[in-house]
């Protein structure tokens, strides 16, 4: 019959390929639409638009490198933003860090009352990235706030924190350490992992408290404590409600506090520079990129898994 | 037997592994007991701040600063009453406008998350593999990267001074996590019940919705507490999306309190900021143990 022509083939392949298919593809369908037109599309388009001058109301205009040339040579801002951003990063991330992991090593071994302890100290973190939060922090550090009246209760006289602008990025750092609860939680499961007996033969052979911490949890914990790190990272380069409510929206004072996405929003939102937001918003990506790589690279001379000791 | 005349070679092993015992249980005691005074005084100092803003919200504003005290001297509760009304627009509507975004997203993040870990955790088709890669990829983006483009497409859309831009990509699976922590979840279910359910002739769509769907409800319910969380505190997406003061939600309406100038409002503003991080304490007391367990699976924020 006719139907044994190449075109019955193609319809059994198509029917075979389309039902083995169908299900898969019919539950990925949301995701999938999302990720073209929310995803790898505005990437692509924020790539595009990086080389042009666009500020909504006419069509962009394409000016070739121009906005990383005038970023890279002229734009003080730009890298002053970067600067802000590295300090924040390079100054909250381990301090958090080491916090959460002191305070997950006193709760682990089984203290009265961890679940909690355990609350109270995620509770910040589940509050912090509130609008609620960064209006409390910026009346904390007011030069007559509660920071400032327990520096006097001490003999100290406080700065103006939120002022002058050599401290006010202090503030954001204690508000991203104050958020210490998730890398804690993380940490208490690592510690949970590392085998008591290790610590008990560690004892026998006289060995003290510093000596376990870096000998045995360490070493057993740094892909914990590197997981942490990529994460908190990734965390404080995106973050942005703390500065932008904090220096009214603007990264004052003298630009302290420009964050490099308060300057992204502000060359957006505020100047309609759409072309020059998104370059920024480019190497943005391409720092987190970078220090993920990073990250990930330098791992392996750091972060030993259990499995790979054969 | 005096002191005095214990030599080395006389202490049985069982001695000295009492005595050993015996100084490690003295020891553990004494750690014991700093660890807890350590651990008492860190979660005061933590939660001193949340404390103060509370005990301000009810002081009158001349009292609120270089005062550390958690007890008003005369309880101003006015200030909830002032708060409420202090911007041209009461409350009632900013927190209505929330209500209704975030129960929304909770939804659309619900069912769309969980449709996507359904395909990556139990179904087979072609190309899975480099889907599952650029989806974890996604889940690196900064929301910044993606925000110009996506608002100039809600705004060619007509879409801006809308809440769609705030939904509408709830419901497309935009938040990877969720699909992460639904998949981690997924793949401690036994398969049998799938392959049982197959052989019985069910399609994959009866599977998710009368097997997957009822045995994964702790991992619905974690993506769905943590999504009320972040669309509830959500800043940015508002700030850029809404103008209008009637659209403005609760986050929104509390950083007009500090750009507006009526400079003598602090104790309605902290009146407004505790009644804004109400239901998420709420949230948080009641589902503790769920988003706890949730962090330690996945790793969440």
């Amino acid at each position: 019959m006719w139907c044994a022509g190449p075109g019955a083939y193609w319809d059994t392949r198509m029917h075979k390929f389309l039902r083995r298919n169908f299900a898969g593809y019919a539950f990925l369908l949301p995701w999938l639409i999302g990720f073209f037109l929310l995803a790898i599309g505005p990437i692509l388009a924020s790539l595009y638009l990086s080389f042009t001058k666009y500020n909504v109301v006419r069509p962009p205009q394409w000016i070739g490198l121009d906005n990383y040339a005038y970023m890279f040579q002229m734009d003080q801002r730009f890298w002053k933003a970067l600067q802000v951003t590295f300090q924040f990063v390079v100054i909250s991330v381990p301090l958090k860090l080491i916090f959460a992991l002191g305070v997950a090593m006193a709760l682990d071994k089984g203290i009265r009352a961890i679940g909690w302890y355990r609350a109270l100290f995620y509770l910040p973190s589940i509050l912090g990235g509130s609008i609620a939060v960064a209006i409390l922090w910026r009346q904390l550090f007011n030069y007559d706030g509660v920071i400032n009246s327990v520096l006097r209760l001490f003999g100290g006289d406080g700065p103006y924190w939120l002022s002058d602008p050599r401290y006010s990025l202090w503030t954001l750092i204690v508000l991203a350490i104050w958020q210490f609860g998730s890398p804690m939680l993380i940490f208490l499961a690592g510690l949970r992992a590392i085998p008591q007996e290790l610590y008990e033969a560690a004892e026998i052979d006289a060995a003290g408290p510093v000596r376990k911490f870096f000998a045995i949890t360490v070493p057993l914990l740094a892909p914990v404590i590197f997981f942490n790190l990529v994460l908190q990272m990734i965390e404080a380069f995106k973050s942005f409600s703390g500065a932008f409510i904090i220096s009214g929206g603007t990264g004052a004072p003298l630009d302290s506090l420009l964050f490099f996405t308060v300057y992204l929003y502000n060359e957006a939102f505020a100047f309609l520079r759409m072309g020059y937001a998104s370059a920024l918003a480019w190497v943005l990506l391409l720092i987190i990129a970078l220090f993920t790589a990073i990250a990930f690279w330098t791992s392996k001379y750091w972060v030993h898994y259990e499995n790979e000791r054969g | 037997m005096s002191e005095a005349t214990i030599t080395p070679a006389m202490l049985s092993t069982a001695e000295v592994a009492r005595a050993y015992r015996e100084a490690k249980a003295k020891r553990a005691k004494r750690a014991g007991l700093l660890k807890h005074v350590f651990l008492i005084v860190t979660s005061l100092i933590m939660i001193y701040p949340l404390l103060w803003m509370l005990a301000s919200s009810l002081k009158p504003d001349n009292q609120i600063f270089g005062d550390l005290g958690l007890w008003p001297r005369e309880f101003q509760w006015q200030n909830y009453w002032a708060g409420w009304n202090a911007l041209p627009v009461s409350f009632t509507r900013f927190f209505w406008n929330s209500t209704v975004v975030t129960v929304l997203s909770v939804i659309g993040n619900v069912i769309s998350c969980s449709f996507a870990a359904y395909a990556f955790a139990r179904l087979e088709f072609s190309g899975k593999t480099i889907w599952f890669a650029l989806m974890m990829m996604t889940l690196m983006i900064p929301y910044h990267v993606v925000l110009i483009p996506q608002y100039l497409l809600f705004l060619n859309l007509g879409w801006v001074d809308t809440y769609l831009p705030l939904i509408v990509p709830r419901f497309l699976a935009g938040d990877a996590f969720f699909i992460f922590l639904m998949i981690q979840f997924f793949r401690q279910l036994p398969r049998e019940l799938d392959e049982a359910a197959m052989i019985d002739g069910c399609s994959p769509f009866k599977i998710y919705w009368a097997i997957i769907m009822p045995l994964s409800l702790p991992a619905m319910a974690t993506a769905a507490i943590f999504s009320f969380i972040w669309t509830w505190e959500d800043f940015l997406g508002p700030l850029v999306y809404l103008n209008n003061i009637e659209d403005y939600t609760v986050p929104l309406a509390l950083r007009s309190f500090i750009s507006s100038d009526g400079v003598s409002q602090y104790g309605p503003m902290f009146a407004m900021s505790i009644l804004s991080i109400l239901p998420i304490l709420l949230f948080f007391i009641i589902f503790q143990r769920l988003i706890i367990r949730g962090i330690a699976m996945s790793g969440l924020k």
